[in-house]
């Protein structure tokens, strides 16, 4: 779900990658002070990166015929917050763009901006409102990793539009025609991460319950 | 394993599964390609003009694109099961007796 090399116009390609620059440093910073104030937490940093790089590499079957992967933002964007996953995502994004030609350098900033910035903000917002409204814990976790998956593909569709207005539907119109690519592509493929996400969750809250209450107190069980 | 991580594992399996036996009959030559690539080719649709102003540093040839792929896949999985290994066995020293594989 990423734009690929040099499918965006060089003056959109530089506005992503002005939007996102200041983000990435944002996330350096704040990453490097959560490890300076929790040492021990950088094992589960590992964990989070690790889940999504596999995930980013799993390029799935979907219902229309088409594959697609899922990002695995979501898990660390709920432990860590959207520092860590913001700092992650581009290093997903990075190794892609230059070892397997997937995605791109000159669209590396749109697609920073969809999947690591929009993704990992998404995903922390939508646990936490899930934790508001009183959801189960598991259940908010699903949602977060659901949503962040899903609105991932939405921002691109939208970065798309943006670039390529239709000439009869304007806008809007580009907007529809790209989401109904990625639309029917990408809901299953958010199911399974969502699903996903909550196994590798309940894993790691029972084996490194400290580590995780330490990073995100809202993390405390409820399920059982 | 508790019962419900193996129900979200049967999920996903069967989300995988399901649209392979959807399109086990299917003839299309397209099947199962990038949506990434359909997006391109909707970018050529709406704006025929557009050209592509960059082409990728380096394009993995043949197999040695899947070997990149495996590699990614294989470091992720790596630090994810290095990690869920060490807290788990960490977790099962501090409590002995408790059977940890089971949702005691």
């Amino acid at each position: 779900m990423h734009i690929m090399e040099g499918y965006l116009p060089p003056m959109h390609a530089a506005i992503w990658h002005a939007a996102s620059l200041p983000f990435l440093g944002w996330g350096i910073w704040r990453l490097s002070k959560t490890i300076k104030e929790n040492p021990e937490s950088r094992l589960l940093l590992g964990a989070c990166g690790g889940y999504a790089f596999v995930l980013s590499s799993l390029k799935l079957p979907s219902l229309n015929g088409s594959c697609s992967h899922p990002t695995g933002i979501g898990l660390g964007a709920v432990i860590f917050g959207p520092p860590a996953m913001i700092v992650t995502g581009f290093a997903v994004l990075f190794f892609q763009a230059a070892l397997l030609a997937h995605g791109g350098f000159t669209t590396l900033g749109a697609n920073m901006f969809s999947m690591a910035i929009a993704g990992s903000f998404i995903s922390y917002g939508v646990f936490h409102a899930g934790k508001k409204l009183a959801l189960p814990l598991n259940v908010a976790v699903f949602f977060a990793a659901f949503a962040g998956d899903l609105g991932t593909y939405i921002v691109t569709s939208i970065q798309l539009a943006l670039a390529f207005p239709d000439s009869q539907g304007g806008y809007t119109g580009a907007m529809l025609k790209f989401l109904s690519v990625f639309a029917v592509t990408q809901l299953p493929l958010a199911l399974s991460e969502g699903f996903l996400t909550v196994l590798v969750m309940n894993m790691l809250r029972k084996f490194a319950p400290e580590e995780i209450l330490k990073l995100n107190s809202a993390l405390k069980g409820d399920s059982k | 394993m508790t019962k419900q991580n193996i129900a979200l594992l049967a999920a996903v399996i069967l989300l995988g599964v399901i649209p392979v036996l959807m399109h086990w009959n299917s003839k299309d030559e397209n099947l199962f390609t990038g949506a990434d690539d359909k997006a391109g080719k909707t970018i050529e649709s709406i704006n025929p003009d557009y050209k592509v102003w960059a082409e990728p540093v380096f394009e993995p040839a043949g197999e040695l694109a899947s070997l990149l792929f495996a590699l990614q896949a294989a470091i992720g999985a790596g630090l994810l099961g290095y990690a869920i290994g060490y807290y788990r066995g960490r977790h099962k020293s501090v409590n002995p007796g408790k059977e940890t594989g089971k949702n005691a």
